[in-house]
């Protein structure tokens, strides 16, 4: 039974409130009459795992989606039964999508200022208005950009900030914020909890999604969670601490205990010494062992990325020497890599390393087709099949089909595939570069516990990510990085995660 | 102007490089650089312009259309039939009658575009076939000389003798071409529709969660698209004086590649007015500069071709998925 809590008094007045929505996407239930309500002024935060709902439950407010018959949706104490995305913007919702939903293309004024474009009569366009408006917004959040520089031209931090400055635009009531911290470092993200709690004094109310939980705890006042579209409850922030938050998305609780094991008898993998390459690192050295996570942290532009490209041979060093298995390697392109057991999963996989709109098998088999091919040159669908199988059973994909479209997966599924992708290479050094970006707590556990198993059964691993307490948790060793060169070398065992996030940060 | 080179590169490059060719030639040749070949140029030339301005609006939108040139054809063969039921019509009831036929082709590929979201290189494939098939079948593929004396009389807007004693004249399709291009440019970058189309072009998803109506983003394009395929028709006729059925295929692609080469994305969110007059500037003045060095009609084809590989591949263009823009999450 959904467990309703009330954190706040009588006296607020909502700002939304839905009863019984559902949302079916064919087969799929999206969302199971579900009850939501935010009061004025209120940060409130929406949680569950990804695919759970919530971005649907977003559309669904804001009429991008129509709701399923029997829902029951009131907006600042008004009754509606329907509503298009103009009419939501006109009663003062906005949103500040995940994928921020901007115009590449059209100008930084433009994008900010874009409801004033948005209409079916034929209007003269108004750029001085169009820049004053935008110019307006960027002051109240103390920000400089060039208004008529093409989105485009921006880094993704600062189109962030273009769409939150979007969302302020106008008399905004009621800002939906959709992983809005997601590419920002922290002081931006410091700044925008500020807005956020600036908006909120002014009786905005606010609807805060966020992977990072900490954040939402700090700022939300109270706690909707979802799972798989039904409602799990609605719990008052403060009390609510990170893994009860945690447990109550997953439906598991998840356990927390460094790894670090010594290791110093197992074969080296992979030796690095005096790696260089101008302008990126310097003189980096480092070795896995058979069985050994080795994590690599330090703050974006450290280097560790371009380290590991380096690794996996799409690009050169200009200095130093890399071993694999005791053999000096040069890898002149990540085709050598491969074929000498090298598998690198990168940073971006959901956009580059999946082919989204083919099957999950297609995706799995395609770094070895070569090995599923019968003499005579064609595919063996019994191997390819066979392979596919093994690989889902592995890793524990959850797919209907193998034949479905990788794009119908969630974000932890998605990044098993790739994963798998890899494995299927049967590499003996495996590279993950930020492996839990844009997937669910409860799913990144399930890929931490698969690269543990990996480990166990003898694979060097290269764990690289931003996110200190996945390297001390899941790393028997770690390095930090920064401005292209190693700095320390940490023993989980040896110290707190509070003193790694000091040394790191400061 | 630095910053224009920069957020307009195509634009730029198109700009120096037909100052050098018009330079070039002018100096290479003694016949370029003369009002004769300039207005013979534009007189010619006003109908692809025309059909250009139209293209680029789809390309922005997102959208592609191979069957506008077909299209022309037959607003031109119904035109004669329905400016016979007019008496013979003058050239409002003409402007008005290719219009609107020119729209309702252009609607027709958006409302199947719309309706059973078909990707529109399809669609207009479907319909170029079908629009020149119907038309191949109902004229029977015979030639109309027979038309409204106001329709196949050329109208001199402005006239000048040369001291050679040849005349040098500039045509209706000249003007019709001035204004088609203004609106255009109005319409795209001065109207709020104009800027819905960038928008629903560069970001489907992102324009109708902000409220665009799509269906009516299909429509406009593809009908302002039609309008100018319908004037573009008129116009061709009174140019050449007559009505062929299969004498427009195959322009469309020249047409395509010009307004490509003029910086308009295959893909949708980018493209000019500017960058289209320029590239089909460059392509008329390249065929016309090459048929004035006496080199043979056969290679023109082939530079073409060749300088739009090169405008493509040096330019910051990218036809491919967009890795610069907003990266999407998929969930």
């Amino acid at each position: 039974m959904p467990m309703v809590m009330s954190a706040h008094s009588g006296s607020t007045t909502s700002a939304l409130r839905l009863k019984n929505v559902s949302k079916r996407f064919g087969g799929v239930q999206a969302l199971d009459a579900l009850d939501f309500d935010v009061s004025q002024g209120e940060v409130h935060c929406l949680a569950g795992e990804n695919g759970c709902g919530k971005s649907t439950l977003i559309k669904i407010v804001t009429g991008v989606y129509e709701p399923d018959a029997g829902a029951e949706m009131e907006y600042f104490g008004e009754p509606v039964t329907h509503i298009t995305p103009t009419q939501a913007r006109r009663r003062g919702i906005a949103v500040i999508w995940q994928d921020l939903a901007l115009f590449p293309e059209m100008s930084v004024a433009e994008n900010i200022a874009f409801d004033s474009l948005v209409g079916s009569r034929l209007r003269r366009v108004d750029h001085s208005a169009l820049a004053q408006t935008a110019g307006d917004v960027l002051d109240k959040l103390d920000l400089q950009l060039d208004l008529t520089a093409p989105l485009n031209s921006l880094p993704i931090a600062k189109r962030q900030m273009v769409a939150i400055a979007r969302a302020l635009v106008g008399e905004a009531r009621m800002i939906f914020m959709d992983e809005p911290t997601a590419s920002l470092t922290q002081a931006e993200t410091d700044s925008l909890l500020t807005i956020v709690r600036t908006l909120s004094a002014q009786g905005v109310a606010i609807v805060f999604v966020s992977h990072r939980l900490a954040e939402v705890l700090d700022i939300a006042r109270r706690v909707t969670v979802i799972k798989d579209g039904q409602l799990v409850g609605v719990y008052p922030a403060q009390g609510m601490t990170q893994s009860r938050l945690t447990t109550l998305m997953t439906g598991q609780s998840l356990k927390h205990q460094v790894r670090s094991r010594d290791l110093s008898n197992a074969p080296v993998v992979l030796n690095v010494q005096g790696l260089t390459r101008e302008a990126e690192f310097t003189d980096v050295s480092l070795q896995i062992r058979a069985g050994e996570v080795l994590g690599l942290t330090g703050l974006i532009g450290a280097g560790r990325t371009e380290l590991a490209h380096v690794l996996f041979g799409m690009r050169q060093p200009s200095q130093g020497v890399i071993e694999l298995n005791g053999k000096p390697v040069t890898f002149s392109s990540n085709r050598d890599a491969m074929q000498a057991g090298v598998a690198y999963v990168s940073e971006d996989r959901l956009s580059l390393g999946l082919i989204q709109p083919q099957s999950i098998a297609a995706n799995i088999v395609l770094p070895i087709l070569s090995r599923l091919t019968h003499r005579s040159g064609l595919l063996s669908r019994q191997l390819t099949a066979e392979t596919v199988k093994h690989w889902i059973n592995e890793l524990t994909i959850k797919v209907g089909d193998s034949d479905d479209a990788v794009s119908t997966l969630s974000g932890g599924n998605q990044q098993r595939v790739v994963l798998s992708k890899w494995l299927s290479t049967e590499p003996r050094l495996l590279i993950l570069d930020s492996p839990t970006v844009g997937v669910d707590v409860g799913a990144r556990a399930g890929v931490f516990d698969i690269v543990q198993r990996l480990a166990d059964q003898g694979l060097a691993i290269l764990l690289i990510s931003d996110e200190v307490s996945e390297v001390y948790f899941n790393a028997d060793r770690i390095l930090h990085m920064g401005n292209g060169q190693i700095i320390q070398a940490y023993s989980p065992a040896d110290t707190t995660i509070d003193a790694l996030e000091s040394c790191i940060y400061a | 102007m630095r910053k224009y080179f920069t957020t307009h590169p195509s634009e730029s490059w198109l700009l120096v490089v037909l100052l050098l060719m018009i330079v070039g030639l002018s100096l290479a040749t003694d016949q370029f650089l003369t009002l004769g070949n300039i207005s013979s140029l534009l007189n010619n030339n006003s109908v692809n312009l025309i059909w250009a301005v139209g293209l680029l609006v789809v390309l922005i939108a997102g959208g592609i259309d191979i069957s506008f040139a077909v299209a022309a054809s037959v607003v031109q063969y119904v035109a004669v039939f329905v400016l016979e039921l007019f008496g013979g019509g003058n050239w409002a009831v003409g402007f008005i009658v290719a219009g609107l036929l020119g729209i309702a082709l252009g609607c027709i590929n958006a409302a199947l575009v719309h309706q059973f979201r078909i990707i529109t290189i399809v669609v207009t494939i479907a319909t170029f076939n079908a629009y020149f098939g119907l038309l191949m079948y109902f004229s029977k593929g015979k030639f109309i000389y027979n038309l409204p004396e106001w329709w196949s009389a050329r109208v001199v807007l402005l006239e000048h003798q040369g001291a050679d004693g040849r005349w040098a004249e500039l045509n209706l399709p000249v003007l019709v071409m001035l204004l088609c291009v203004l609106a255009t440019w109005v319409l795209i970058r001065y109207t709020t529709t104009g800027r819905q189309l960038y928008a629903f072009g560069d970001n489907p998803e992102g324009a109708a969660r902000a409220g665009i109506n799509v269906a009516a983003m299909q429509f406009v394009a593809f009908g302002w698209m039609g309008l100018m395929a319908g004037i573009g028709g008129l116009m061709q006729v009174n140019i050449t004086q007559e009505v062929v059925p299969n004498a427009l295929i195959g322009r469309e692609l020249d047409v395509l590649a010009a307004v490509v080469l003029g910086g308009a994305r295959l893909g949708g969110g980018r493209g000019t007015v500017l960058g289209c007059v320029l590239g089909v500037s460059l392509v008329v003045i390249t065929q016309n500069g090459l048929n004035l060095l006496g080199v043979s009609p056969f290679a023109f084809k082939m530079i073409i071709g060749a300088i739009i590989l090169i405008a493509i591949s040096t330019s910051r263009l990218s036809f491919g998925p967009r890795l610069t823009g907003t990266p999407v999450m998929r969930q």
